[in-house]
């Protein structure tokens, strides 16, 4: 088994090698704004939810309330920058830092808590955030912030005229959440964080640090994804407390990976690839009307999937995939 | 602030809380019975307001009439759903929790489209009835007569289901069903047909609420969703699967949220809730009457 393991280890980077040297190259291909935006929207959230299932799939803590940690990471980036002038990268780090750290103290009450009161306690705290901004004059309140033009560069992470910048920047950051949970599965973190999924009494009397193991995987999942607030701050160039804190950004974080495969390398990125063009199409195709039909579609949609894959779609390919999917 | 307003707003929050208890129970129910958290509960809740709109605008029948039709028909709507589409996620041998969950979930979504397709995202309210607007004073203290009625609605219904489960066949099937499905097949009771009714129930409840929220609320496609969550605080707050802790929830959060809005600005009126919530569950992580 461990043989084998090593081997899926090395032909999964090699995988992931070619896709992302094909994705790098789809700009060439893809000239149409619109379906630039696609992608990058894609990309963004195969890195939000392969980061959120570090947390939730691998340690199996599920959070629906990473839209926090997510607003952390715009709010921070864009506040830093219109207020003080902080260039955004730093902010994006700053951002980055301050959601692990809330990651970890909110932790420390929030991890004695099981199953739904947990879940229940994420959603509620995400939404005290929520209403904290809305109502926090300072940083906007509900008229949230408007990021000033500065000019297309690198260095102020901002691009008017092309959207390709934003899209390399994506990619980039999908490459590094799959990387980073690529690296942690066999880490001596990921085998603590799968016996603390099965579980936890069990996994606490073979000398596991149950809390400390779920500690940190809660910081590196909110860090990763207050890096994808700061971009997609960047890359809206306008914030609001509802459009980067709302609910809708912690489902949109799990979807995909519980589409793709819970728990799995491959789920988030699956997942995220059909998902979000799926969403993006129905809604400018079918939606315009106002009617509801995308919101039919969409959720017929997710229930079929459900019905159909309970192991995510991960366990459409070969049967020892399968097999690792739910070790 | 005087003495007075603050009875006045317990009196009103202890109305709401009441009819938050009424929304809630029908989750709490399902959950006790068989384990699944219905994520479309506040769509349920939406359907029923749409239900006794429709029931007053071509009928002209008042919502305190229409209330049981509204009920009975959210009973074989709940029912129906779980024939069709939770017995399926029921089946699932790995991953159960999420195939529930987005199952239900997926179906939340849909019937949001579906009242946005056939009904349009307008809202609606139910302009004049019986009860409407109308206030009972009662020593210097003002009750709006829709939540008052809903209030003693609440009271009944959870009355009905104490009875319901504890004197009645069905009920004590229903009550075995959940303590072990397993053993009930060897009695020969379906669990299937358990299960249904339960759903069946749930909805019927949350119809009831529903059909007197009509009366008082706006009607809109997204109307569910800005309650679902409140609700699923009161389970949670009360204990995942205690019927009655629904109603001890339901009447806390009515209360916390009242004197909430006396304190905070009225936008931040759920984050006493939300607060309370966090505390009571760090303080006893299975609510306050759970027991698994």
């Amino acid at each position: 088994m461990d043989r084998n393991f090593a081997a899926r280890r090395r032909r999964d980077l090699i995988v992931a090698a070619v896709l992302a040297a094909l994705a790098a190259l789809a700009p060439l291909f893809v000239k149409d704004v619109y379906v630039q935006n696609i992608l990058i929207l894609t990309l963004m959230y195969a890195a939000l939810s392969q980061s959120w299932n570090i947390l939730s799939g691998y340690c199996g803590q599920i959070s629906l309330g990473h839209a926090l940690y997510f607003g952390i990471g715009a709010y921070t980036t864009e506040l830093l920058f219109t207020k003080f002038g902080v260039l955004p990268w730093f902010g994006m780090l700053a951002g980055g830092a301050i959601a692990a750290v809330i990651a970890m103290g909110l932790g420390y009450p929030f991890f004695r808590l099981r199953g739904h009161y947990f879940v229940i306690a994420t959603i509620v705290i995400a939404e005290i955030g929520l209403l904290l901004f809305q109502n926090w004059e300072w940083a906007g309140a509900a008229m949230g912030i408007t990021i000033p033009v500065r000019g297309d560069s690198w260095l102020k992470f901002q691009f008017m005229r092309s959207k390709l910048p934003y899209f390399y920047f994506a990619l980039a950051l999908c490459c590094l959440a799959w990387f980073v949970t690529w690296w942690l599965e066999d880490s001596k973190w990921g085998f603590w964080w799968r016996a603390v999924k099965d579980n936890p009494e069990a996994a606490e009397s073979l000398g596991v640090v149950v809390f400390n193991s779920k500690m940190g995987a809660a910081a590196v999942s909110a860090f990763l994804v207050a890096i994808g607030g700061a971009f997609y701050a960047q890359f809206l160039a306008y914030i609001d407390p509802e459009s980067v804190m709302g609910f809708q950004f912690s489902l949109l974080m799990a979807l995909p990976a519980v589409l793709g495969g819970i728990g799995t390398l491959w789920g988030p990125v699956l997942g995220a690839a059909i998902l979000i063009p799926m969403t993006e199409l129905t809604r400018s195709f079918i939606g315009g009307s106002g009617r509801g039909v995308d919101l039919i579609v969409y959720g017929t949609l997710i229930v079929l999937i459900a019905l159909a894959l309970p192991q995510g779609l991960v366990s459409l390919f070969s049967r020892s995939k399968a097999k690792g999917a739910t070790r | 602030m005087t003495a007075q307003a603050i009875i006045q707003s317990l009196a009103s929050g202890l109305l709401m809380g009441l009819l938050y208890g009424l929304i809630a129970v029908g989750l709490a129910l399902i959950f006790g019975l068989m384990d699944v958290t219905n994520f479309a509960h506040g769509e349920f809740l939406m359907i029923a307001m749409y239900v006794s709109f429709f029931l007053f605008t071509f009928f002209a029948i008042d919502p305190l009439l229409s209330a049981p039709l509204v009920a009975a028909a959210m009973f074989v709507f709940g029912a129906v759903i779980y024939l069709l589409i939770v017995r399926f996620a029921m089946r699932a041998k790995t991953n159960a929790g999420m195939v529930q969950i987005f199952t239900t979930f997926g179906l939340a979504i849909v019937l949001r489209g579906l009242a946005q397709f056939f009904f349009t995202p307008d809202y609606r309210s139910i302009p004049q009835s019986w009860l409407g607007g109308k206030t009972i004073s009662f020593a210097g203290i003002f009750l709006p007569e829709p939540q008052l009625v809903g209030a003693l609605v609440s009271i009944a219904a959870f009355a009905g289901l104490y009875f319901f489960i504890h004197r009645t066949d069905f009920g004590r099937a229903l009550e075995a069903t959940r303590e072990d499905p397993g053993a009930v097949a060897l009695v020969g009771i379906d669990k299937n047909r358990v299960f249904a009714f339960g759903w069946g129930l749930g909805a019927g409840l949350v119809g009831l609420a529903g059909a007197i929220m009509a009366v008082f609320f706006y009607i809109y496609p997204d109307v569910g969703a800005s309650f679902a969550l409140i609700a699923y605080v009161t389970v949670a707050l009360g204990g995942f699967g205690s019927v009655f802790g629904a109603f001890a929830g339901g009447i806390i959060v009515g209360l916390v949220e009242a004197m909430t809005a006396l304190m905070l600005p009225p936008s931040l009126k759920s984050v006493g809730i939300y607060a309370v919530y966090l505390l009571v569950v760090f303080i006893r992580p299975r609510g306050l009457f759970g027991s698994m």
